[in-house]
């Protein structure tokens, strides 16, 4: 198995970091550890693509160049990551242009990219490599009862649909699957939740937060997973706002290697469960307490 | 108002050339007007025009419509349109390099925080490789003043209160290879000077 | 044994077939009722089970049964077996039109050991169901009409059909892409073919094409090698300038008369040189080509186009001066080393004797003066397609050049699509090729020129191979595709020429208003001018619109309601090319299928004259539509010629001392049925 450098990105260290603890907790508790890709830098993001694509390609690929630099594979967890760093890998493969320019500008930091890093997501890794059948052998703590919502949002499968379906994903399903805990069906999982944009035209964003919580919680889901920070910020956070405008009961966004923790034995606090705005404690407790 | 008559001479042939220049884009010529793009859209119900309408006004040259249309602002690049796309326009793509060209060319909204983001996001990569999304957001909301109509201090609160919220400045180690390598990498050569 | 819903007498204990001898020798009449529930086009609004019961109870009825298809197999298999196991002689099914079905119903009572003459089939479906609302009454009427078949067969009477031949010849009207595939053909099948053609060229709108969409290949490359071919295939006589002026006769056996106009030119002398035409004296042309629209000019005496089959020149008598004054020089005969050229020629009338005929007469295009607001005719810069398209033909007027009246190349070319079609102002139908063949303008203008072109349609219909694909590839060259139809079409007075096009660009959800020096009307198809004449010459029908009318939209596109006549090309209906051969083709299969077959079976329903009675009064005779009739001067009495009779029933009705009986309509039989009818009980 290639080695694979662990990628963060910015957000995982800020607003998201629940999901880069829960993610390292889950690596462990399986016994692969995660490790940092060293002196990583900002992928660019959406942002960046919307101001000079030739800088942004550049930015990207600085962190493609370091991980070939390791012979390793990045390991990307945000969605907006995933899909910078795939798309830079391949339009550095399809554009001779771009990529000379690119390499040019590595040059000048004394970096060679030559096309071999690969861009993973820790569900491909965890259904493909791990493996389910060894996640559901680590299982301590089966999640009976837990009703969850799969959320995958836009990135992961769109455009490039890589490891899962493009329509209908899988990946997560199969995990929280596993867990014991039981997975709704969520026809809005990959419908974009707005994250660029609530920030900026609130009325717009909450909107679309507004319909994919109405139509979790419309299937009875307890809790919504998420795989993206961006996703979970814009989904957790502005719910109280939200209730300004809208009717809607609170409703939890944790990060799926949170739900996965759990069930592996993994304490809420090493999990980074209360970094939740709103708290899953309640939810969590009426299930365990139902379960027992 | 601005009539809603549009003789050639609205038409700018230059504009035309570059969108359909854009890698791909020559195939908005061959767009159906099937309108999956913009029922698919999730924020198609808040956009002035809609992706369809955008793409073929570019298309046919109309420079200022296009440039000074919301829908670009309002994109959130979630590549719907282009998977659903029967002809295979690269919608996103498309959108992306309208929002470049209407920052270069200064015409967007005056308040929208949307390019004012852009711009803070982009310096600060500059500077430390890395960005700090608490020092972004305070920024953001110096600079457009959206704080006052969103009351951002209970959204910072909740922040501060899980640890979210930090203050610490995120940076790389190789601080100025990343000036170095942009400077290298020189200008975007597709949006014309 | 009886089936589920057997109505009617138990066959073992009520009337073995040889019990009592009641009809003076013949049988008892055994009938066996059929009742078809149509799926549910009948049993919907006729209680198809109390039809069966009454039917079941009538006098003479042995069997009564309800079926869900009686024109399915099992339910022809029903009455197969019942004539076989009950010893039927008589059979009824109540069902949908006799032309739908008679024949499948008398092939199964032919099948169960019967003359199919014994069958009788009473339509429940057009006649009752289909036509009323309530169900009480529409079931009434069904068992009225039932009664009178029940009552009608007992009647009825072994008949044999006629065999007549058929001749293998056939005739084609009209030798456009539809006809010239259509006699090649069948020439090649062996057949004789008579190709009449009204113009002096073969070739019809085809030839005046430059390229043909979708494949964008020539049209002169693939279509003058089959126009040659027609010319030297030892099958086929070609008579060009050739009109239909009477068709008599029937189905295997027709009398055509044609008209030959007088050409002045000996055709089998002539080889097309040209050396006349250069000898006129007129020094340039003078008159408006017809071939090319009126774009170029020639002489009163001139060969068709460049590529006319035949090669053979013709003069216009109209314009030319000897035919005028009297006092031409005549040049041309002098100029003739071949000697030619018969000033004297008359006009020719000849009949053809053939099997089968294909009429296939093509279309005109619509006159865009009808719609005045598109400017044709006022501003000189608005052209037809069909006219564009001999300016981009490289044979054409200005050898492929596409140049504006005064020479210019134009920088901007609007084209206006649905020009006549789909509104009902003028033709409420789709023309279905001008999508494609002003896409293909689009393209040969782009190809030719440097100008913008806007195409303005309203809904962009390329349907068929390679057509979507077609219509990409025009889009993907920067043509403006405007969804839109143009409201006006003017010439502002202080402008330099151009053409000011007002049109919605429904798509942007704005009007625009944009400058072209060339605007195309993408003009649609419409039947000839004549075609309600040629209908009646050849005795067939039209649909809406005036289009010939197939006997039946899907299954029998080709054929016609009158036996031995087919359609194939534009006559029926617009089409494209591909689809217009495809029916040729059809058409001449379904001609040799007809003549193969050597002979056809007609109706026995021919009215003959019982010798004994008839007083040879002659009232029939004038009276027959046909020409049937003969009077026989030996014996003083009339006679009729089986072949020629129809079975109108004309003279039946009109003889005086009764003596004319019609098979299937004799005296008893009609008035047991209409006793039948009224018999309410
Ligand atoms: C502008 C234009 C462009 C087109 N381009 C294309 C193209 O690119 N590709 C394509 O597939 N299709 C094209 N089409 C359609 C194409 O023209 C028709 O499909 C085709 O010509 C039909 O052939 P036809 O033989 O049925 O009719 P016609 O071509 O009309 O031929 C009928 C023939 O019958 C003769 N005739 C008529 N009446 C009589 C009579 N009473 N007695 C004797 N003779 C008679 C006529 O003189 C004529 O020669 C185009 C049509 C138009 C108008
Ligand atoms: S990428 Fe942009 S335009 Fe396309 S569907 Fe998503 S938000 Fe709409
Ligand atoms: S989905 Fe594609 S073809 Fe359809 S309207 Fe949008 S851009 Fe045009
Ligand atoms: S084929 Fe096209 S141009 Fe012709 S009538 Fe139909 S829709 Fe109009
Ligand atoms: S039945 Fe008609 S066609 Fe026959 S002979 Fe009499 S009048 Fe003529």
């Amino acid at each position: 198995m290639k080695k694979l450098a662990y990628y963060p990105g910015c957000s995982l260290t800020g607003t998201g970091r629940a999901y880069d603890e829960s993610l390292r907790a889950v690596f462990a508790a399986l016994g692969e550890p995660l490790e940092e890709l060293d002196d990583w830098n900002c992928c660019g993001a959406t942002s960046y693509m919307s101001i000079d694509k030739a800088k942004a390609y550049a930015l990207a690929s600085r962190n493609l160049a370091l991980a070939e630099r390791e012979e390793a594979d990045l390991l990307t967890p945000c969605n907006a990551c995933y899909l910078v760093l795939e798309k830079t890998r391949r339009h550095l493969a399809d554009s001779a242009e771009m990529g000379q320019r690119v390499q040019h500008a590595l040059d000048a930091i004394g970096l060679r990219y030559e096309g071999k890093v690969r861009i993973r997501h820790p569900l491909e890794i965890l259904t493909r490599q791990i493996g389910v059948e060894r996640i559901k052998e680590a299982v301590k703590e089966p999640l009976k009862g837990l009703k969850v919502a799969p959320y995958y949002g836009c990135q992961v499968v769109r455009p490039y649909a890589t490891f899962d379906d493009q329509y209908d994903p899988q990946t997560m399903d199969q995990l929280l699957k596993a867990t014991g805990a039981k997975v709704v069906d969520y026809p809005f999982k990959t419908r974009c939740c707005g994250a660029s944009q609530t920030g900026t035209l609130p009325k717009v964003g909450l909107h679309l937060v507004y319909r994919l919580l109405k139509e979790a919680q419309d299937r009875g889901a307890d809790v919504m997973a998420v795989i993206c920070s961006l996703c979970q910020f814009n989904l957790d956070v502005y719910q109280s706002k939200l209730r300004r405008v809208y009717d809607l009961p609170p409703i939890p966004i944790l990060y799926f290697p949170q739900i996965l923790g759990l069930a592996l034995g993994i304490p809420a606090d090493e999990l980074g469960i209360d970094r939740c705005v709103v708290s899953a404690r309640p939810v969590l407790e009426r299930r365990a307490a139902h379960a027992a | 108002m601005r009539p809603n008559i549009r003789t050639e001479a609205d038409r700018s042939p230059e504009f035309a050339h570059w969108i359909t220049s854009l890698p791909g884009a020559e195939k908005i010529r061959e767009c159906m007007h099937c309108g999956l793009c913009s029922a698919s859209c999730p924020l198609f119900a808040y956009m002035d025009y809609s992706p369809r309408q955008l793409m073929y006004l570019g298309r046919e040259g109309f420079r200022d419509d296009v440039l000074g249309s919301f829908t670009i602002w309002l994109c959130t690049s979630c590549y719907q349109c282009t998977v659903e796309c029967p002809r295979q326009i690269p919608v996103t793509e498309i959108m992306y390099a309208l929002k470049r060209r209407a920052i270069e060319e200064k015409t967007y909204p005056k308040r929208l925080a949307i390019p004012v983001l852009a711009r803070e996001f982009r310096r600060m990569v500059y500077d430390r490789g890395r960005i700090s999304e608490s020092w972004l957001v305070m920024k953001l909301m110096l600079k457009t003043g959206i704080h006052r109509m969103f009351g951002m201090v209970g959204l910072g609160w909740n922040l501060l209160r899980t640890g979210r919220f930090s203050l610490r400045r995120e940076t790389i180690r190789h601080r100025g290879d990343l000036a170095r390598m942009l400077e290298a990498v020189g200008h975007d050569s597709e949006v014309v000077p | 044994m009886l089936r589920e819903n057997g109505f009617g007498p138990d066959p073992l204990t009520n009337g073995d077939p040889s019990d009592g001898d009641l009809t003076n020798g013949d049988p008892p009449v055994r009938i066996g009722v059929y009742v078809c529930h149509c799926g549910t086009n009948i049993a919907r609004t006729v209680d198809v089970l109390r039809v069966t019961e009454k039917a079941g109870k009538l006098p003479g009825v042995t069997v009564a049964r309800d079926y869900k298809y009686m024109c399915s197999d099992p339910g022809q298999e029903l009455i197969k077996e019942d004539i076989e196991e009950l010893g039927l002689n008589r059979i009824v099914v109540a069902s949908c039109s006799p032309n739908l079905h008679e024949g499948t119903f008398r092939g199964a009572t032919a099948a169960g050991g019967l003359n199919p003459f014994f069958f009788q089939m009473v339509n429940i479906r057009e006649h009752a169901s289909w036509v009323h609302e309530d169900r009480e009454s529409a079931t009434e009427k069904a068992i009225d009409l039932v009664r009178a078949a029940v009552r009608r067969v007992h009647h009825h009477k072994a008949l044999e059909t006629r065999r007549v031949p058929i001749r293998p010849e056939a005739l084609v009207v009209g030798a456009g892409i539809a006809g010239i595939t259509a006699a090649l053909t069948l020439a090649d099948a062996g057949k004789h073919v008579y190709l009449i053609e009204r113009e002096a060229s073969i070739g019809g709108h085809m030839a005046q094409f430059d390229k043909t969409f979708p494949t964008l290949d020539c049209a002169a490359c693939i279509l003058t090698p089959k126009m040659t071919q027609v010319r030297n295939h030892p099958n086929i006589t070609l008579m060009t300038m050739t009109d239909v002026v009477k068709v008599d006769g029937y189905v295997g056996s027709y009398e055509v008369t044609v008209k030959h106009r007088p050409r002045y030119i000996d055709a089998s002398l002539c080889v097309g040189c040209q050396l006349c035409v250069d000898a006129c004296v007129y020094k340039r042309g003078k008159f408006e080509d017809e071939f090319d629209l009126g774009l170029s000019m020639r002489k009163p005496i001139y060969l068709p186009n460049a590529q006319a089959v035949p090669q053979v020149v013709l003069i216009d008598p109209e314009q030319c001066i000897q035919f005028s004054s009297g006092k031409c020089k005549q040049t041309c005969i002098e100029a003739c080393d071949r000697d030619a050229i018969f000033l004297d020629q008359e006009e020719q009338v000849e009949t053809l004797e053939v099997g089968a005929i294909i009429l296939s007469t093509g279309f005109q295009t619509f006159d865009p003066r009808r719609s005045p607001h598109y400017g044709y005719g006022v501003y000189p810069n608005v052209y037809t397609a069909l006219e564009v398209e001999r300016l981009v033909n490289a044979s054409g007027p200005t050898d492929g050049e596409i140049v504006l009246r005064d020479g210019e190349k134009p920088t901007s070319v609007g084209i206006v699509h649905c020009v006549g079609s789909r509104d009902e102002k003028t033709n409420p139908w789709c023309s279905k090729v001008c999508c494609m063949y002003s896409l293909k303008l689009a393209h040969l203008i782009k190809e030719k020129t440097d100008a913008e072109v806007y195409n303005f349609y309203i809904d962009m219909r390329t349907p068929g191979k390679g057509f979507e694909e077609f219509y990409q590839r025009i889009a993907s060259e920067g043509t403006h595709l405007i969804r839109g139809k143009v409201a006006s079409v003017y010439q502002p007075a202080d402008g330099d020429g151009e053409l000011l096009v007002d049109v919605e660009d429904t798509l942007a959800g704005m009007v625009r208003r944009i400058p072209v020096d060339m605007l195309i009307l993408a003009v649609g198809l419409e039947p000839r001018a004549d075609a309600e004449e040629v209908r009646r010459t050849f005795n067939i029908t039209c649909s809406g619109g005036g289009w010939f009318m197939e006997r039946h939209p899907k299954l029998a596109p080709v054929e016609t309601f009158t036996d031995g006549v087919y359609l194939a090309g534009c006559c029926q209906g617009p089409k494209d090319i591909p689809e217009t051969v495809a029916q040729a083709g059809a058409a001449a299969g379904q001609a040799l299928a007809l003549i193969d077959r050597a002979y056809i079976e007609l109706e026995p329903n021919t009215a003959h004259v019982i010798a004994e009675d008839c007083s040879g009064c002659k009232t029939c005779i004038p009276l027959c539509p046909y020409q049937a009739i003969l009077h026989d001067d030996e014996n003083d009495r009339a006679e009729i010629n089986e072949v020629l009779c129809k079975g109108c029933g004309v003279c039946v009705a009109a003889c005086p001392s009764g003596s004319i009986i019609q098979n299937l309509f004799e005296d008893a039989e009609i008035y047991e049925e209409i006793e039948g009818v009224l018999a309410y009980a």
